[in-house]
C-alpha cells in the first residue's frame, strides 16, 4: 500500500506507522508540528531499515483546513499515486476539564469534527479522482451513546462517525472503502493517567486489527475486538439506566 | 500530557512501594520540566526509580522511544532514552548487530542503562555499557537541555552514566552498537564442583572467551559448598551457526501473585539441586538461541510475582581481586551461617573500572544473590554490608533496596568526586530518588518539615531506621 498516515507522532498511530513499515508498506506522514512528525519518519526509516528521507513528511493541522492541500499534495509527489489515507490525530481531554475550559473544548469539537471531516473531504476528492482506494479513520466508541464521562468529546465522534458511515454509502460503489475505527480503552499518553477498564488494548494490538480490517475492506472495526460486544450492550441499556450508571 | 492520578509504583523486587504519581508522555522534554526522576521500565531491584517523599513525580520514558539515527558503517544508534532493549535486540540482530553489553533482562530502557552503567558476561573484555555511550542529551537542574559526551562536558557525562539519574533527565542515548558475525551465541558449560575451583575456572575461562557467567548452588554446604555450573560463550561463528534466523520466542506469565511462603529454604535447596544436576554431562558445548541465553529469566514475565506480596530484593556485590580467591567461599559461608538461601546465586568476572564515576564494577568477582524479603532481610544485607566493607568491595545500586548510608559512603571512595559534580550542576539537590534519600542522605523533602509517609518501606518495619543525614 501507499499510505498517508496523519497522527503517526504519538499512540495509535506512532503503533500503526511502525507496523505499516515492518510489513514494507509506503508511508508518508502528517502531522501537526513539522519538526516532530519529520523525528517520527526517520524512526520508521530506521525500524524499517530503509534509506534516509524515504518516508517523507508534511506538517498538517486538523485545526487549520488550508494546511490539508498542500500536504496531500506533498504526499503525492513523494509517494506517486496514494491508495490509502488513515487519520488517527485528534483531541482528547475529560469531560471536567471540557466543562471548566469552554476555550479548549471549541477547540477539540472543530479539530475532531469539523477539521477532520474537511480533511476527509479533501482525501476522498483525491482519492477518488485516481480511482478510488481506502479512507480509514479513527472515531471512537465514545461516538456510541451518549455517556456522563465522554459527553463533548463522544458528541464530536458521534458526528464524525455518522459522516463516515454516509460516506461509506454514497462511495462505495465507486471504489472508496471507508473504514471507521472504534478504538475502547486503549492505554496510550491519551488515557494515560486514567484508570484502565477491563478489556483495555494495547497500540501495537490495535494496529494489527486496523491493518486486517483495511485488508478485509471492513467498513466498521472496534477494537480491541470485546468493545463490540461491550458497545452493543451499552446501546441496549434504557436510560433510566444511562441516568444512573457513571461510564 | 496529562497529570496521572496517584498509583502504587515498585521496583522489580515491588520492595518499596509507594504512592506515585507516573507522567507519561511520548514527548519526553516535556514531562521532564521540573520533575526530580525519570523512570523507564522499572527493572531496578529497589528504590532507585521511585519519587522521594516530597513530589510524588515521576517521568515515564517508556513512550519516548523513537530512533533517531543509525549509521550501519560506525554502528552508532541514536535513540530517544525510553526505547528498550528487547525493541533493539529485535530490530537490530537480524542486521548483524548488538547491544555491545546487555544485562540479564530485555526489559529495560535505554536510559535506564546508562543510569544503572549496567554490566553483562562480557565486562572482562568489554566493560560496562557507558564506555560504548557516544553521546547523552541531559535535561539538567537549572531546565536547560545539554549535550555531553567524553569530550563535551565530560564530568556531567561521567557523574551521569552510573549515576541512577541524579544528575537530570537522560533524554537521548548515542551508543556504538557491536558488530556480529551471526545471531547465535556458541556455548560451553561446565559442572564444577565447588566454590574455589569455580572461581579458578571463571578467571581461567575469561582470557579465552569473551563472556563468562555462572550459577553456584549456595544452599549446599561443606565440601560441596558453591558447586556450580560454569558457562562461557562467543557470538557463533557463521559457518557453525545455523542458516535460518532464530525464532521468536514465547513467553510465559506468573499471572498473579504465588503465595509469600513458596520460596523457602526446602524449595530453593531442591531448586538448587536441580539446577545442577539438570547438567548431567560434566561438559556440554553447542549452539544456542540468544535470548536463552542472555535472557534466560524473561522466559517468564513476572517472575517476581512468585516471591509473593513480601517481594524480593537482590543483593550484588563486587569482591576485589585483592581479596584473594577465597573470598567467594567466605561469603558464602556467611551467607549460610545467616541461613540465608537464594535460588539463584550468579557469579561473574570483573574487568577494570569504566568511564562512570559511580559504577558499579571493579577488578574481581561480582556476586548476585535474590533474598524473598522478611523481617530479618535487613539485619542480613547489614551483615553482608559490613563483610564487603571489609574486603574493600561495593554493592550495586541498581539492585539496592536495603544499604544504609553509612555503609554506602564505606564502599565509595570515588562518592567525593561524584557529589563535587552533582553539586554544581544540582546544588540544591533537586534531583532525587527514594534511593538518594535513602543511601546519599539526602532532604526526602525539601521545603517542607514533612515527615515522610513510609509506606512498606524496609529500613523503617519495625527496625532501627537507617541514619539519614539531613542537608539544611
Amino acid at each position: 500500500m501507499k499510505v498517508v498516515l496523519l497522527g503517526a507522532t504519538k499512540g495509535m498511530g506512532r503503533s500503526l506507522g511502525r507496523l505499516l513499515v515492518d510489513r514494507k508498506h509506503d508511508l508518508f506522514l502528517l502531522g501537526r508540528d513539522e519538526v516532530d512528525v519529520a523525528r517520527s519518519a526517520r524512526d520508521l526509516e530506521v525500524r524499517g531499515a530503509r534509506p534516509l528521507n524515504s518516508v517523507g513528511s508534511a506538517a498538517c493541522d486538523l485545526a487549520r483546513p488550508e494546511t490539508f492541500g498542500p500536504a496531500l499534495e506533498a504526499a503525492e509527489k513523494a509517494l506517486g499515486k496514494v491508495d490509502t489515507v488513515i487519520v488517527t490525530g485528534g483531541l482528547f481531554a475529560t469531560q471536567d476539564k471540557l466543562e471548566a475550559d469552554p476555550d479548549f473544548a471549541a477547540r477539540l469539537l472543530h479539530v475532531n469534527f469539523t477539521g477532520t471531516v474537511l480533511f476527509c473531504e479533501a482525501a476522498r476528492k483525491r482519492l477518488l479522482a485516481g480511482g478510488g482506494g481506502t479512507l480509514c479513520v479513527f472515531s471512537s466508541v465514545a461516538g456510541e451513546r451518549g455517556r456522563k464521562p465522554v459527553i463533548i468529546y463522544g458528541a464530536a465522534k458521534a458526528g464524525l462517525s455518522r459522516y463516515l458511515e454516509g460516506l461509506d454509502h454514497k462511495f462505495s460503489g465507486q471504489g472508496l472503502n471507508v473504514i471507521t475505527v472504534k478504538p475502547g480503552f486503549v492505554k496510550t499518553s491519551m488515557t494515560a493517567g486514567l484508570p484502565a477498564p477491563p478489556f483495555a488494548g494495547e497500540p501495537d494490538d490495535v494496529a494489527k486489527l486496523v491493518i486486517t480490517a483495511i485488508e478485509k475492506k471492513k467498513p466498521v472495526a472496534y477494537v480491541p475486538r470485546p468493545w463490540a460486544l461491550i458497545m452493543f450492550v451499552i446501546r441496549l441499556l434504557p436510560r433510566a439506566l444511562m441516568r444512573k450508571l457513571n461510564f | 500530557m496529562r497529570r496521572s492520578r496517584e498509583e502504587q509504583l515498585s521496583g522489580w523486587g515491588r520492595v518499596p512501594t509507594v504512592s506515585a504519581q507516573q507522567l507519561l508522555s511520548e514527548d519526553l522534554a516535556a514531562i521532564t520540566r521540573d520533575v526530580p526522576l525519570s523512570r523507564g521500565l522499572g527493572r531496578s531491584y529497589g528504590d532507585a526509580s521511585l519519587p522521594a517523599m516530597g513530589d510524588p513525580r515521576v517521568a515515564g520514558s517508556v513512550l519516548a522511544d523513537r530512533i533517531l539515527s543509525f549509521d550501519p558503517d560506525s554502528g552508532i544508534l541514536r535513540a530517544e532514552a525510553g526505547l528498550s532493549l528487547r525493541e533493539m535486540v529485535r530490530l537490530f540482530l537480524p542486521r548483524g548487530f548488538f547491544t555491545p553489553v546487555s544485562p540479564g533482562t530485555q526489559f529495560v530502557t535505554l536510559g535506564g542503562m546508562v543510569a544503572a552503567d549496567i554490566h553483562g558476561k562480557n565486562h572482562h573484555r568489554d566493560g560496562c555499557f557507558g564506555q560504548h555511550v557516544t553521546s547523552l542529551r541531559i535535561r539538567v537542574a537549572d531546565g536547560r537541555i545539554v549535550d555531553c559526551s567524553p569530550t563535551k562536558e565530560r564530568d556531567l557525562f561521567r557523574a551521569t552514566i552510573g549515576g541512577m539519574g541524579l544528575t537530570g533527565h537522560i533524554l537521548e542515548v548515542a551508543v556504538r552498537l557491536k558488530r556480529i558475525p551471526s545471531p547465535w551465541i556458541y556455548f560451553e558449560s561446565v559442572r564444577v564442583p565447588d566454590i574455589d575451583a569455580y572461581v579458578a575456572a571463571l578467571k581461567e575461562s575469561s582470557a579465552s572467551w569473551p563472556q563468562t557467567v555462572g550459577f553456584i548452588d549456595c544452599t549446599k554446604g561443606g565440601r560441596h559448598l558453591g558447586r556450580g555450573i560454569l558457562i562461557k560463550g562467543r557470538w557463533a561463528d557463521p559457518k557453525e551457526a545455523p542458516s535460518f534466523p532464530p525464532p521468536p520466542k514465547h513467553e510465559r506469565n506468573v499471572p498473579f501473585d504465588l503465595p509469600s511462603g513458596l520460596i523457602n529454604r526446602l524449595s530453593i535447596r531442591m531448586f538448587n539441586a536441580l539446577t545442577y544436576w539438570k547438567h548431567r554431562a560434566p561438559v556440554r558445548r553447542g549452539i544456542i538461541h540468544p535470548e536463552d541465553y542472555f535472557y534466560p529469566l524473561d522466559k517468564v514475565l513476572h517472575w517476581n510475582r512468585a516471591y509473593g506480596k513480601r517481594g524480593l530484593t537482590q543483593y550484588q556485590c563486587v569482591l576485589p581481586n585483592e581479596a584473594g580467591p577465597s573470598v567467594a567461599r567466605r561469603f558464602l559461608e556467611l551467607m549460610r551461617a545467616r541461613h540465608a538461601a537464594s535460588p539463584v546465586c550468579v557469579i561473574k568476572d570483573c574487568g577494570p573500572e569504566g568511564i562512570g564515576l559511580l559504577s558499579f564494577p571493579r577488578p574481581g568477582i561480582s556476586i548476585a544473590v535474590d533474598f524473598a524479603v522478611n523481617e530479618r532481610t535487613q539485619a542480613l544485607v547489614d551483615a553482608l554490608n559490613e563483610f564487603v566493607i571489609r574486603e574493600g568491595g561495593r554493592i550495586y545500586l541498581a539492585k539496592d533496596a536495603f544499604t544504609r548510608a553509612a555503609h554506602f559512603r564505606a564502599m565509595e571512595p570515588r562518592l567525593a568526586e561524584w557529589e563535587a559534580i552533582r553539586r554544581r550542576w544540582d546544588p540544591e539537590r533537586k534531583f532525587r530518588s527514594r534511593q538518594s534519600v535513602r543511601v546519599l542522605g539526602d532532604d526526602p523533602a525539601p521545603g517542607t518539615s514533612r515527615v515522610p509517609d513510609e509506606i512498606r518501606d524496609p529500613s523503617s518495619s519495625g527496625l532501627s531506621p537507617a541514619p539519614r543525614s539531613r542537608t539544611a
